[in-house]
């Protein structure tokens, strides 16, 4: 059994604003589900499968009520939650349910606002006794990561830079961009440390907003107007410290979600023509990147050295919407729009200035959580037809 | 500045009771399975690895090494620095090192655990040996 073919990803959209004082969590996402429904040139009354996760305000049954979705059609829902690769996961369960006949137009929504407030607490885990206390934040969970990551292999803070600087040149083109401003190496480096080893510009943005997707069957992806793009290979895995056993932040749950994805697709990393990578922070794309295969481990630093992410410049064009890194990063969950932009890529929809030409393989590859702690990731193979 | 930070108390259950108890007599246990003999830490009742549930308490030497850590520096409740410390006895464990240079910490370095109070049971830390 594979996914390989069997779903198109007909619809997407990308909330434009980056702060919603004025709106509602809830709003928000109708707001992108409407977005989708109208690219993919569907009826919302149409969607027979819903995915969300864990910020869409009381889960799936209310959500599917607020949107006014057609409960007499809707006959699958998934609310795996796996933080900000939720969406890539989705993509995948969304591929399954499509191929064993569960749904035929899935609806995936992702939308929120912790530039405006503070976001709810995430649930303790068995874990919480031993571990809450400590203070792990993304910053510094990230931090330690990276931190090993340079003591095993000698990754410098200068390698780390230059992908915080391949964002920034492709959000200049980017209107929606919060930074849009291109900055150096040296701009990284000498920017506050707010975490040993990572700079304030090793950091995402924080930044109200959503996305959303329809994923249907080929026959109806055929019917519709838009460029077809279509997944071919999905993998999810999961990682954490398992009783404190070999531990091992080098590396993330990306080793196996990547090779399960590329195996299905039946391609490898060099077939590659865009990547989008769930960009965090600076360290969270070096590891993906060796993870997936682009490189070897530990030599991540030297792959991401001298431009080689900035479309047009480099051998991988990377996040050409400018990422978490300069765009946005909504919802703190960046997996959403990691795969909008490798289908606008797919599509010849993304900027002139970093659309790679003749793209027809693309990635969009994420984790959630805290990749010094325990996370989730999922990987995504995608192709034009 | 950590003397002075106040730790939430554990709120423990059936499963981990014995390692607060413990504690409160500075004592720092981990869990072993007697059946494949390896250590795990946090404590689990089923061992992680072969899932055997002949898991048993064993007090740990509280000595190990730096495995990786980040020294946060934009806290409202001022710098701390998270690291993961591998023990002798093999497992690591998520942790904040305190009453020492938090500038000065480096990979490798020897640690030992010592405990700071709660409104409930104390909590392990660790310190440069």
């Amino acid at each position: 059994m594979t996914i390989k073919g069997k779903a198109y990803i007909a619809g997407i959209y990308e909330h434009p604003t980056r702060h919603a004082p004025d709106k509602s969590t809830a709003q928000l996402h109708a707001e992108v589900a409407k977005g989708a429904i109208e690219d993919a040139g569907i009826s919302k009354d149409d969607v027979d499968g819903y995915f969300c996760a864990g910020d869409a305000p009381g889960g799936a049954w209310p959500m599917v009520d607020y949107l006014g979705l057609n409960t007499k059609k809707l006959r699958h829902v998934d609310s795996t939650e796996t933080g900000g690769c939720s969406y890539i996961i989705h993509l995948g369960h969304a591929a399954e349910a499509i191929a064993a006949g569960k749904c035929s137009i899935a609806l995936v929504t992702l939308a929120g606002k912790p530039r405006t407030g503070a976001m709810p607490p995430r649930a303790a885990g068995a874990e919480a006794d031993f571990e809450s206390a400590y203070g792990a934040t993304t910053h510094n969970a990230y931090g330690m990561c990276a931190m090993r990551h340079m003591h095993d292999y000698g990754t410098t803070s200068e390698q780390l830079a230059w992908i915080k600087v391949a964002a920034s040149h492709h959000a200049q083109y980017n209107p929606h961009a919060m930074l849009k401003d291109v900055v150096t190496v040296e701009d990284v480096l000498n920017s506050p440390m707010i975490s040993d080893p990572l700079h304030r510009m090793d950091c995402c943005v924080v930044s109200d907003g959503g996305g959303a997707l329809i994923v249907t069957t080929p026959e109806i992806a055929r019917s519709l107007k838009k460029p077809l793009v279509r997944l071919i290979g999905h993998g999810e895995a999961m990682k954490g410290p398992r009783g404190g056993k070999d531990l091992d932040l080098t590396y993330s749950a990306g080793v196996w979600s990547g090779p399960r994805a590329f195996e299905e697709a039946g391609i490898t990393p060099k077939d590659i023509k865009y990547a989008s990578i769930y960009d965090s922070f600076t360290i969270t794309v070096l590891m993906q990147l060796e993870d997936l295969g682009f490189c070897k481990k530990g030599e991540g630093g030297k792959f991401v050295a001298d431009g080689n992410l900035i479309s047009g410049v480099g051998k991988l064009p990377f996040n050409t919407d400018g990422g978490g890194l300069c765009s946005n990063h909504p919802v703190n969950r960046g997996g959403m729009t990691k795969i909008i932009e490798a289908v606008r890529q797919l599509r010849g929809e993304a900027h002139p200035k970093v659309q790679v030409k003749n793209c027809d393989l693309a990635i969009a590859h994420g984790t959630g959580g805290l990749l010094g702690v325990r996370h989730a990731a999922s990987t995504a193979i995608l192709e034009r037809v | 500045m950590s003397e002075a930070k106040k730790y939430p108390a554990p709120v423990t259950n059936p499963e981990t009771s014995a390692f607060w108890d413990a504690a409160r007599q500075g004592r720092f246990m981990i869990k072993r399975c007697t059946a494949c003999g390896e250590a795990h830490y946090f404590p689990r009742s089923i061992c992680p690895f072969c899932y055997s549930d002949k898991t048993v308490w064993e007090e740990a030497s509280g000595e190990g090494t730096i495995y990786t850590y980040s020294l946060m520096r934009k806290s409202p409740t001022g710098p701390y620095a998270i690291g993961y410390v591998t023990l002798k006895e093999g497992p690591s464990v998520q942790t904040n090192f305190v009453d020492c240079d938090l500038e000065k910490l480096k990979i490798g370095q020897k640690v030992k655990v010592v405990f700071k109070p709660t409104d409930g049971a104390p909590l392990p830390f660790f310190t440069v040996a």
